[in-house]
């Protein structure tokens, strides 16, 4: 098994076509090493999330290849998708996206219910979920509904989610987007300690405080990435990248 | 994923919105229960027919003549009973009646209106298997001679003497004054004729008096059943009653100017007239159930559009498209078989409400719960299909960023 747990090779994705053709991707070229914590920065519409979605098997690429944890995974029909999403990825997203009628504990299960390698009694379920909330310091708040929690509360909900299934990646589209500076400060706390541990983050943030816990930063631009560096020295880092709304 | 953790998840999305989900399975509810009431209120028209027409007596065949037919040149004679109880064989018994218009009837200080008249022969009571409860029926000598004699049916009796006895006493039916011999025992209502509030007298009298007299000739008589020695040998004497009556009447065998019916004729003539009404009142109930499924598709094609993000987000964890459409196709079965059991349950209390009413009898159709049920679930599983469907063939992504 190679050292890069991700390879994505001239990647391209095309949405509509003639007119209407926008190039979110145009050729992207990307390594992650395992136990590596990368930062995604780009301008809106720079085609991160898009980049995203492909890594993390919920869209697949127009052209290239992507090869995660060694298996070409850019051809896959949906079933296989599904379970690649299952077993190898957990998703941390902006807006938490916790199902509202259910206890953390329930959230915290979910994926476990679609793991067809490992099968769990209902009572390993529960006690391995109620590890995870523990994990994350919400080890009191295991029978709360999502409503009944802070945005940083639901938003380490939907980590301990993502690492249920121990998976090998954990993605993270702008995972503190919709927080204050305080609960920001929260999850990147348990996001570096968890690349400390060895998990392997690739996360999308406007923030460059935010990226600063990150290795790596990957500069994105109109679907190309322009810079990718290790130095902390970023065109992505040099300007203010906040919000979404400035033009260039 | 585990069919019953699918079943869980799929109970979650119906307890999410519990009148909503009441309100869909009422739909199927209301199907199935009508499918079983119609069902049972048919079945009970027809078992009630039934027996009325075997409280007739047991192995009959029953002549009746056809009014009107062209070129029938007499009717049916007290003759032609004499004459088939003669020459046909495998018979026990023949019994031919009369009904005459009803009469005054006095006895002592009571006076009644309009009380119904019967003359029949003396071989009544065993052909129709309805015997006398006190003294006796008049015999053929009595019948013959046209004795002044009448048997009374019970409640009649009760209602003329009381508690008296009323053997030997005298009634004045009209002007004629008749002497008691017998009381019948209580039979009550049969196909629709009350048994026990009738004056019975032997059908010479009824003809002389009470008859108007035919230019056709002979003595007219409406019915005349014969008793067959078994069940075995009904349709032998079919045969011979037909064409000796045919022959007596001159008519063709395919032409007869009388019918000659068992009581499974009967019964078969009145089924086929209730059996196209119950056809119908199955085909409103089956329509029913079709509509309760319709708002089940209706009402799991909003779940599935509200809940969209929910959906994109189980996909992103995981979720096979197999899981989804499972998860919301046993979310629609659960629908329709809580209705089903819901309205199995209101389906037979309501058949036995409405026979406890009294003017309707309800026999529940055994079939008809497992009928009525199977058709919920499937009307479960190809209104819940569609949605189903829906569900699964969605985006993960554009689920995803639903709002
Ligand atoms: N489903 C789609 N159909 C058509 N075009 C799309 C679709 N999804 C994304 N795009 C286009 O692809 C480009 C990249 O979009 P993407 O969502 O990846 O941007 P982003 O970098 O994540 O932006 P933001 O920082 O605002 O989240 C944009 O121009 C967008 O309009
Ligand atoms: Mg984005």
């Amino acid at each position: 098994m190679s050292e890069s747990l991700i390879e994505v090779r001239e990647l391209t994705k095309v949405y509509g076509a003639d007119d209407t053709e926008v190039r979110a991707l145009d050729g992207v070229n990307v390594d992650v090493q395992r136990g590596e914590f990368v930062a995604i920065m780009g301008h809106s519409g720079s085609g991160k999330s898009t980049l995203m979605n492909i890594l993390g098997c919920l869209d697949r690429p127009t052209g290239g290849e992507y090869i995660l944890d060694g298996r070409d995974v850019s051809r896959l029909d949906k079933n296989e998708l599904a379970s690649v999403r299952n077993q190898k990825i957990g998703f941390v997203f902006q807006s938490f996206n916790l199902l509202p009628r259910m206890s953390a504990l329930a959230n915290v299960s979910l994926p476990m219910l679609y793991n067809g390698t490992e099968k769990l009694s209902a009572k390993d379920r529960e006690a391995r979920a109620a590890k995870a909330l523990e994990s994350v310091g919400l080890g009191n708040r295991l029978h709360h509904h999502p409503n009944q929690l802070s945005g940083g509360q639901q938003q380490r909900v939907a980590i301990a989610r993502a690492l249920i299934n121990q998976p090998a990646l954990i993605l993270a589209d702008e995972p503190t987007g919709n927080l204050d500076s305080k609960s920001s400060v929260d999850i990147m706390n348990i996001l570096h300690k968890l690349h400390q541990q060895g998990t392997t983050i690739v996360m999308v943030t406007h923030e460059t405080d935010v990226a600063a816990h990150a290795q790596r930063v990957i500069c994105v631009k109109d679907g190309k990435v322009i810079s990718d560096g290790r130095d902390g020295h970023s065109p992505c880092l040099g300007q203010a990248v906040g919000g979404g709304n400035e033009t260039e | 994923m585990k069919l019953s953790e699918i079943f869980g998840t799929a109970w979650e999305g119906i307890t999410l919105n519990k009148v909503r989900s009441f309100l869909t399975t009422l739909g199927v509810i209301i199907g199935v229960a009508s499918v079983i009431i119609m069902l049972a209120v048919s079945a009970g028209a027809e078992a009630a027919i039934a027996e009325q027409i075997n409280g007739l007596g047991a192995n009959l065949i029953i002549v009746a003549p056809i009014r009107g037919v062209p070129g029938a040149s007499r009717t049916l004679l007290l003759d032609d009973a004499i004459a088939i109880e003669k020459q046909v064989v495998g018979i026990s018994g023949v019994t031919a009646e009369q009904l005459p218009p009803p009469q005054t009837v006095k006895a002592n200080n009571v006076s009644l209106d309009s009380i119904p008249m019967i003359g029949t022969t003396s071989s009544f009571p065993s052909v129709r298997d309805y015997p006398v409860a006190l003294g006796r029926y008049f015999n053929n000598d009595e019948d013959e001679r046209k004795s002044k004699v009448v048997v009374l049916g019970s409640g009649l009796a009760k209602d003329l003497f009381g508690d008296e006895s009323p053997l030997g006493q005298t009634v004045t039916i009209g002007t004629t004054k008749f002497t008691v011999m017998g009381v019948m025992s209580p039979k009550g209502m049969v196909a629709d004729v009350d048994y026990d509030g009738r004056v019975y007298m032997p059908i010479s009298i009824v003809i002389q008096k009470y008859m108007p007299t035919t230019t056709l000739g002979g003595d007219r008589v409406r019915t005349i059943y014969i008793k067959a020695e078994s069940q075995e040998k009904i349709p032998s004497a079919i045969a011979q009653i037909t064409s000796l009556m045919a022959t007596r009447h001159e008519v063709p065998v395919s032409k007869p100017d009388f019918t000659v019916q068992t009581q499974q004729d009967i019964i078969a003539t009145q089924e086929a007239t209730t059996a196209a009404f119950r056809d119908l009142l199955a085909w409103v109930a089956g329509v029913s159930l079709v509509v309760g499924g319709i708002g089940i598709m209706n009402i799991m094609l909003v779940s599935v559009t509200e809940r969209t993000r929910e959906i994109g987000l189980r996909q992103a964890l995981g979720a096979k498209p197999s899981d989804v459409l499972l998860q919301f196709l046993i979310e629609a079965v659960i629908l329709s078989l809580v209705g089903g059991i819901v309205g199995v349950l209101s389906g037979v209390g309501g058949s036995y409400l409405f026979g406890s009413l009294g003017s309707m009898r309800t026999a529940i159709v055994p079939l008809s719960i497992p009928l009525a049920f199977g058709a919920a679930a499937a009307v479960g599983i190809f209104f819940g299909y569609y949605p189903a469907t829906r569900a699964a063939q969605l985006d993960p992504i554009d689920a995803l960023r639903r709002e």
